[in-house]
Order: structure tokens, then sequence, then C-alpha cells
């Protein structure tokens, strides 16, 4: 079958067009039909995602894109190596391993909740819950073992979430990102979906995640060196100095919006979890290295 | 990129809540440098600097601090960043060759008091620091180190797209 | 805190949770946020002064500091106390690894 690269124009999103990047960055699909899932090719795009970007930095290791801005400029690589010998997000880590093993009111732990006792996953997340037919992040799953002992779930976007998933993704380091879509037209979608959300224009200044993260990696936006779309997850939860804190995913996907004055949605939304789903697929393989530091 | 943790390192938190006693600003600790107990000159003694610290200019907080200028030298190694990634934290270095270094301090010129730090080194301890410090605005990092009783000096500047101080 | 010793020389870092409040920043109501800062930091080993640290408020918030000092052992206790603005105490005591 002769593949082309299109850029095609989804009805059902009336208001957005797709943005066209650079032919080679993905390998779109052109003959993607929701109802029977034809032409969705992961495999095929994840190989032409990580080609587009070791193409386009010769130089930086295939590992070290998780650096995000770190593996773009070297004066910022530095300064993040003299932290990283004592780094920032220590505080939120030692938090995350405390709130980890202090059992609910119940009695159970996190533990109860995940495979192998929750540690060494967190690169098996987000996964495709076939039961349930939607993709669940580690986020939503640590407040749903909370709601199902009894626990107030946590919000989304404060420190205790970031520092449980500190401490899971710490547990998780240097292990290869492993997201798994099971043979189901539903996961197939929903990566699709993620994929077409990551591409799709939006806000007032009509910027795609790709727009920043695809074509311009390691150029300046105002003062900030913009990272790699590569493994861009694969640090989180992170400890940004502009926040003068730590963030976790749900934090980042809000602000990246609101920050390209776009309206965020709720952490945890279908878009937001299935953008996740599809970073993390294109990344599988990358190091997990949360969690981070960034500016 | 350092992913190693090696359990055996154990980590220690102080943290900032809660106070045990009470103790007042004025502490005096007074310890061996190596030249016998040094005169009370606000630098090399275990008094808390206030006065060097509420001076505005460089010039002025190394004259309360030390009472003698800097000459500069090439002996003290001073590492700063090109561009700060954020000037809340930004990672400054010194190191020196030279001898019987009793005192380091850091001088950030455009924060609205330059004395950064001010670091006591007593005899056996090696004349190197490393620290991070809040930089207000583009400018000069200044070094002090202070050897054989007599001020050395490094300068590099440190360019800060975002302020430090919460701006 | 960590404190390494490799022959006569031991290294030690230490990353202390502490808001280094300037006083110079307001918070959401306008309201300013009174300076909150460790004064002084010292380190003992065997009694003896090995560091002391005169910080300001231009130290970075949960401040870090490095250095290194001669004639310690592994498994010998360091001793670092402080003291901020308000008057308040802490002290920890770490072996040297």
């Amino acid at each position: 079958m002769f593949r082309t690269i299109l850029c095609p124009a989804f009805a059902a999103l009336a208001a957005a067009a797709l943005a066209c990047v650079a032919a080679s960055a993905i390998a779109a699909s052109d003959k993607a039909d929701p109802k029977t899932n034809a032409g969705i090719n992961p495999v095929a795009d994840a190989t032409a995602f990580r080609k587009f970007f070791t193409d386009k930095f010769p130089k930086v290791k295939l590992e070290e894109f998780v650096n995000g801005p770190y593996s773009m400029d070297e004066d910022l690589h530095k300064q993040w190596e003299e932290k990283e010998q004592f780094a920032p997000y220590e505080f939120a880590l030692e938090t995350g391993k405390d709130m980890f093993s202090t059992p609910f009111r119940n009695g159970k732990t996190y533990a109860d909740c995940f495979p192998n006792g929750g540690i060494g996953i967190r690169q098996n997340y987000p996964y495709f819950d076939e039961k349930e037919g939607k993709v669940v992040t580690l986020e939503l799953a640590l407040n749903r073992c909370r709601e199902a002992n009894g626990e107030a779930p946590y919000s989304y976007v404060k420190d205790e979430m970031a520092s449980l998933t500190a401490y899971m993704a710490f547990t998780s380091r240097s292990k290869p990102m492993d997201i798994r879509i099971p043979n189901d037209p539903r996961a197939l979608e929903a990566y699709e979906n993620g994929k077409r959300y990551f591409y799709t224009r939006r806000g007032q200044l009509n910027f795609s995640c790709a727009t920043c993260h695809v074509q311009s990696p390691g150029e300046h936006i105002r003062a900030e060196i913009l990272a790699p779309a590569l493994g861009i997850l694969n640090a989180m939860p992170i400890y940004r100095s502009e926040w003068s804190g730590m963030g976790t995913t749900s934090r980042r996907f809000i602000t990246c919006n609101s920050q390209t004055r776009a309206v965020p949605l709720e952490p945890q939304s279908d878009e937001y979890r299935d953008v996740e789903y599809f970073l993390s697929y294109v990344a599988n393989g990358l190091p997990i290295s949360g969690p981070g530091a960034r500016p | 990129m350092n992913l190693d943790r090696t359990s055996a390192t154990r980590r220690l938190v102080l943290k900032g809540a809660g106070s045990v006693a009470l103790i007042g600003a004025g502490v005096y600790l007074g310890f061996e440098t190596g030249f016998g107990i040094l005169p009370a000159l606000a630098a090399a003694n275990g008094k808390y600097p206030e006065e060097a610290f509420k001076q505005k200019s460089d010039a002025d907080a190394i004259k309360a601090l030390y009472g003698k200028t800097a000459e500069a030298s090439d002996k003290v190694k001073l590492d700063a960043p090109e561009i700060a990634e954020n000037g809340a934290v930004v990672p400054i270095a010194v190191a020196t060759t030279l001898p019987d270094v009793t005192s380091i301090s850091f001088f950030v010129s455009e924060n609205p008091n330059a004395l950064a730090a001010s670091y006591v080194i007593p005899a056996g301890t090696v004349p190197a620091i490393a620290n991070r410090l809040k930089m207000a605005k583009t400018c000069n990092v200044i070094a002090i180190v202070e050897s054989s009783g007599k001020l050395f000096s490094a300068t590099k500047e440190v360019k800060v797209t975002v302020g430090g101080c919460g701006g | 805190m960590r404190a390494t010793a490799t022959g006569d020389t031991t290294e030690v870092q230490a990353l202390i949770q502490h808001p280094m409040d300037t006083g110079l920043v307001k918070d959401a109501q306008g309201q300013i946020i009174p300076a909150h800062f460790i004064q002084q930091l010292t380190f003992e080993h065997n009694g003896k002064t090995v560091f002391l640290a005169n910080w300001g408020t231009a130290v970075s918030k949960d401040p870090y500091v490095k250095f290194s000092f001669k004639g310690a052992n592994k498994g010998d206790d360091l001793r670092i106390s402080w003291v901020d603005n308000k008057g308040a105490t802490d002290n920890t005591t770490a072996k040297i690894q």
C-alpha cells in the first residue's frame, strides 16, 4: 500500500485543524478510520517519532532526551548536574516514601492496590483498562486506590500527589518506559485520540503541543528553552525552579494549556489521559528518570 | 545523569519548623583557626555579620565584613553559569589554591543587599565551597577569599532572565 | 546531609528544608511574607567547628552547601546546627560514610 503523508481534517473537530508538522515527524495514518482502526499504527508512529528527534539532534544520545531542556543546552545541563548532586525534589521524595508506606485508616496500604506492591511499576503507566474501556494513569490509579480504601482523593495538582508519584517514579528509575496498547479497537482509538490532541492547534496563540515540542525543541520561547517531546514525561513529576516546588503531570498539562492561552481541561479528563498515553507510548524504551528537576 | 543512589548514604534533612531552644542573634562561637582566636573582625569570628548583610553595595558590604579591599586574583576560581536557569536558584562555587584561607564570601552586586553568604574556613577545611544563591537580575557575582589576612577576588557576570526574588 | 570520606578528606553536602523568605515577596492577599531565613549554620566534628556559614536572604530556598574538610574518619559523627532569624534552632548528627 502506498503510504502518503497527509494532514487530514477531522470533521469532528470543526474548530481545530491539525497542525501540519514536518513530514518526517510521524507517519500519519492516512486511512485512520475510527470505526475500524485501520491505519492506526502506533509501532510505526513511535519509530518515526524517535527518528525525527535523533535525526534533528544527532549529538544527543537517545536516553538523554528524557532530560528535556538540559539535553538541548550545555550551560543549562551544567547547572542541572550541579543541582542533581543534591536535588531540590529530595524532600518530596522523602515525603512520598513516608506517605506510600503509611497505612490507610482501614489498615490497607497503597501496595495492596498495585502489582508488585507498587514498587518499580511506574514505567507501565498509563495502561489501557479493558474492563473500563479507558486509559488509566498513575495519578488516577493512586486516587482510585485511596477512594477504594475510604480515603479522600488528593488534588491532582498539589504536593501530595506529586510526592507519591515522585516516590513511585524513583523506584522505577532507569527502567525503560513500557506502555502497552492491547489489540483492542478502543485502546487504539484512545492512543489515536491522544495523538490527535497533541497535534491539534488550540487557544489564542494557536499552538499545538507539537508547535513547541516537535517543531522548536532547543529553541527559546521567551526566556525558556523548549524540551523535545520525545521522553517528555519520563522525568515526571518534576520540581520546577519556576514554581519553587513540585508539579504533577496533571499540573503541567494544565499550565501548558493556560500558557498557550488555551482553556485548560480538568485533571484526568479523557484528552489528558489519552495524550499521556500517546506521549508515553512513543517514548517506549527510554529510561524513567523521575522525579526530575526543571527550570 | 546520575541515577545512582547508594542506599548506604544516609540522607538527613533538617526541617525548618519547630524550635528547640532560643539563641539570641549575637551568639559568639569561639574556635581555633590556626592563627589562634582571631580578632573580632566580622568575617573571621563566629559572630553573625549583621551590619555587612544590611549594606546595599558590594563595596560597602566588603568594607563592613572585612575592613579592607580586595585585589583580583586568578587563583580564585569562580564557577557560575553564563545564563542562570532561574534566578531563584543559581549554583555558584568557588575554589582557590591560595594558602591559609580563613574566609570566603559571595556577593551579588545588584541584589537589594549585595552580601549573600559569608563562610568561615577553619584550619583543616578545604577552601572550596558550592552553594545556591538568589539573583535579582543580570549582574556580577563576586567571590572574595581571605588568605593570610589579605583579600582576593574573582568576578563573573551571570545573566538572569527570571529574577530570583519572587518576581 | 551526606558526608563521605575519601582518604583523609570528608566531603559534606547539606540540603536543608527551609523557606528562606526574603521579606520582599507578597502573598496572594498582597501581604508581605516576613523574612524567615537561616542565619548561621555550623558543622562540628569532635567538638571542633569545621565550617561556619553566615547566610542572608539571598541564599536559595531549601539551601544547599558543599564543602570538604580533613581529619575525620568513616564512622565519625558530624554535627550540624543552625539558627534562623526568628531565633529558632535545630540540630542533627550524621555519620560520615
